[in-house]
């Protein structure tokens, strides 16, 4: 175990390190400096390169990626020239009300796809299980803002029960408090979600339904209850954990995309605006942190499986 | 087989068959479209998606919308003879866009796919064959390039470089190549191991033949069940780019950016502005993916039923 948690580290590691590094150069080949941008459209050449030459943007690419992460280690992640303040700041204002809307959507698509798939794996081909099929399959296939504007026509225009804007709170206490306005925004991240975890979830069930011990916990005359919920449910959603981990991308495109039709400020409209007047820190520390949390989260859920399923050796 | 093998003795198996119906053997191929044809919901993902290619490439040739000059006596109007899908806020003909913006979406769904399949199918050829620390190092590769959130990072590409068709195939594919190369991987290192191979290597072939002639051709199914899914996860990505307002620039519209311009409008109730855009994208994108359930099921020998 102490071996293998080693080199998963150390895979982790190589992976980081490679993200930053093509992260880093691909803006910088976009971007090379700031310093247009700063200075204005009217600023002569003589300025663009001394502003370049003060700011170390003259060095070569290796090195003021270095520094970058030099920096980036001691926890400074920059300074954002259009928001004039720094990107830490930035992201400090916004992180709580991101990670609050992806984190309650992920944690309410597990809690509704794994007993939804267990649920159709059991009753195969039945009427419920076509129709959850087939929502999850249409759900499936649908851009997140175009499910976001349907749930907004539904429950918000048509029969104003929400709110069709997100909570524009700055205290994360009052943003969780307000059900009016966050309800729409969260079950628009949940259903995406749900629709690729019901899906998975429904076939791995339907495998080991068809295992030798759901057969021989049956045979002893364990009640139909308890065979599932003891022996389908926890070796069904093994494989959920890694899945999870995978998703983590998808999450985050889903929560950029969902922040953005409900005009939510967290990190992700920071993301689309940060695009709009090239704030070239901003953009690089948000997906720098996008690329940390999958590796990370890859990380933990290779580690909570092995520690889940004592069958899996580490080779 | 099983069920009638029994009452046979040894000697009868090795007997000839007596004439009649000599059941010939069925290439691989031939069943694989045979069982693709009979999954009905296949032919329904073919039918949509011809549909549409034929709605969006010849549409325009029968169908003459006014989808270039702004029109603001004829803003707004809702469906009704003339504009069978109501026009924009400046004038535009719906249909006539719908038609413009799925050539769009369709052209740079299959370019986009098509490049990501090509680079990650030589990407997985090369590291599966190659093997030891090549082959790992071109994991990691692929390793880092999946860390990185997909959306993002087209995103910060397309902004300077998205504005065309061609532009934005480029950057999809460029950032799809990953699952293919993975996958193509797998498949030619359970192949590699296989006696063709090392016919052919014994027979003098090059590793360029090897992965062209021998390797490739035995990856196809994964390859172009691949495609299908690619091209889906394009269209999305298009659509996302486009309603996020970083896609195609003026005058080549795709169906995200008439959506975000509907959007405006929803509460005025302006419906023909959001729901035949949206459900073309759904539909479009569930043909892809019927046809690439339908692909898997055909061509994987492991879940073949007979």
């Amino acid at each position: 175990m102490t071996a293998y948690l080693i080199r998963r580290i150390l895979t982790s590691l190589v992976v980081v390190i490679g993200v930053s590094i093509f992260v880093f150069l691909l803006l910088h080949l976009i971007y090379p400096s700031p310093a247009q941008d700063i200075l204005g459209p009217k600023a002569t050449q003589a300025s663009v390169n001394s502003w370049n030459r003060q700011h170390g943007f003259d060095r070569p690419w290796i090195l003021q990626y270095l520094s970058y992460m030099n920096r980036l280690i001691h926890g400074n992640l920059g300074y954002s020239y259009k928001a004039n303040q720094s990107v830490a700041a930035l992201f400090q204002e916004r992180v709580a009300r991101s990670a609050y809307l992806s984190g309650i959507s992920l944690v309410l698509a597990v809690v509704i796809a794994v007993p939804l798939g267990v649920y159709q794996a059991v009753r195969r081909n039945s009427v419920g299980d076509t129709v959850v099929t087939s929502l999850a399959f249409v759900t499936y296939a649908m851009p997140v803002f175009f499910l976001a504007l349907i749930l907004i026509q539904v429950f918000a225009l048509s029969f104003p029960i929400f709110n069709f804007e997100a909570s524009q709170s700055l205290s994360i206490w009052h943003v969780m408090a307000d059900w009016h306005s966050m309800t729409l925004p969260i079950a628009t991240l949940t259903l995406i979600s749900v629709a690729g975890f019901s899906r998975y979830m429904r076939s791995t069930s339907i495998d080991t339904l068809a295992q030798d011990y759901i057969k021989a916990a049956r045979a002893k005359g364990l009640p139909e209850r308890l065979v599932l919920s003891r022996h389908l449910l926890r070796n069904a959603s093994l494989p959920m954990v890694t899945l999870i981990g995978l998703s983590i991308p998808f999450l985050l495109s889903g929560n950029l995309i969902t922040e953005s039709v409900f005009n939510y400020p967290g990190l992700g409209l920071l993301f689309l605006q940060s695009l709009n007047n090239v704030d070239y820190n901003a953009l690089l520390a948000y997906t720098l942190a996008g690329a940390m949390l999958t590796v990370v989260g890859n990380f933990v859920a290779d580690i909570a499986l092995t520690v889940a399923d004592p069958r899996i050796r580490l080779a | 087989m099983a069920n009638i093998a029994p009452s046979l003795s040894p000697l009868d198996i090795t007997r000839a068959p007596e004439g009649g119906a000599v059941g010939s053997i069925q290439s691989g191929w031939r069943l694989g479209i045979r069982e693709f044809a009979q999954n009905k919901l296949a032919v329904v993902g073919i039918g949509i998606l011809l549909f549409y290619i034929l709605f969006c490439f010849a549409g325009p040739l029968v169908y003459h919308g006014n989808t270039a000059s702004t029109d603001i006596i004829n803003s707004n109007l809702p469906p009704e003879t003339g504009h069978p899908l109501g026009t924009t806020d400046l004038g535009f003909d719906e249909l006539g866009l719908l038609m413009r913006g799925g050539q769009a979406a369709l052209e740079v769904g299959f370019a986009a796919a098509f490049i990501g399949i090509f680079i990650g199918m030589l990407w997985g050829a090369v590291a599966g064959l190659a093997g030891g620390i090549v082959d790992s190092a071109m994991m990691r590769v692929v390793d880092v390039f999946l860390s990185i959130p997909f959306l993002f990072i087209v995103l910060i590409v397309a902004v300077r470089y998205g504005a065309s068709v061609l532009g934005l195939s480029l950057i999809i594919g460029a950032f799809t190549w990953l699952v293919p190369a993975r996958l193509v991987r797998g498949e030619v290192l359970t192949l590699r191991t296989r006696d063709f191979v090392a016919a052919a290597r014994t027979a003098g072939s090059g590793r360029g033949r090897l992965i062209g002639r021998h390797l490739l051709p035995n990856a196809f199914g994964v390859i172009l069940v691949n495609v299908t899914f690619n091209v889906a996860d394009a269209i999305l990505a298009v659509a996302a780019l486009g309603f996020l307002g970083f896609g195609l620039h003026y005058p080549t519209q795709d169906w995200g950016d008439m959506l975000a311009g509907g959007t405006t409008y929803m509460q005025d109730g302006y419906w023909w502005l959001i729901y035949p855009v949206g459900a073309s994208i759904v539909l479009v994108v569930m043909a892809c993916n019927l046809i690439g359930d339908a692909l898997r099921d055909s061509l994987d020998v492991r879940l073949r039923r007979r």
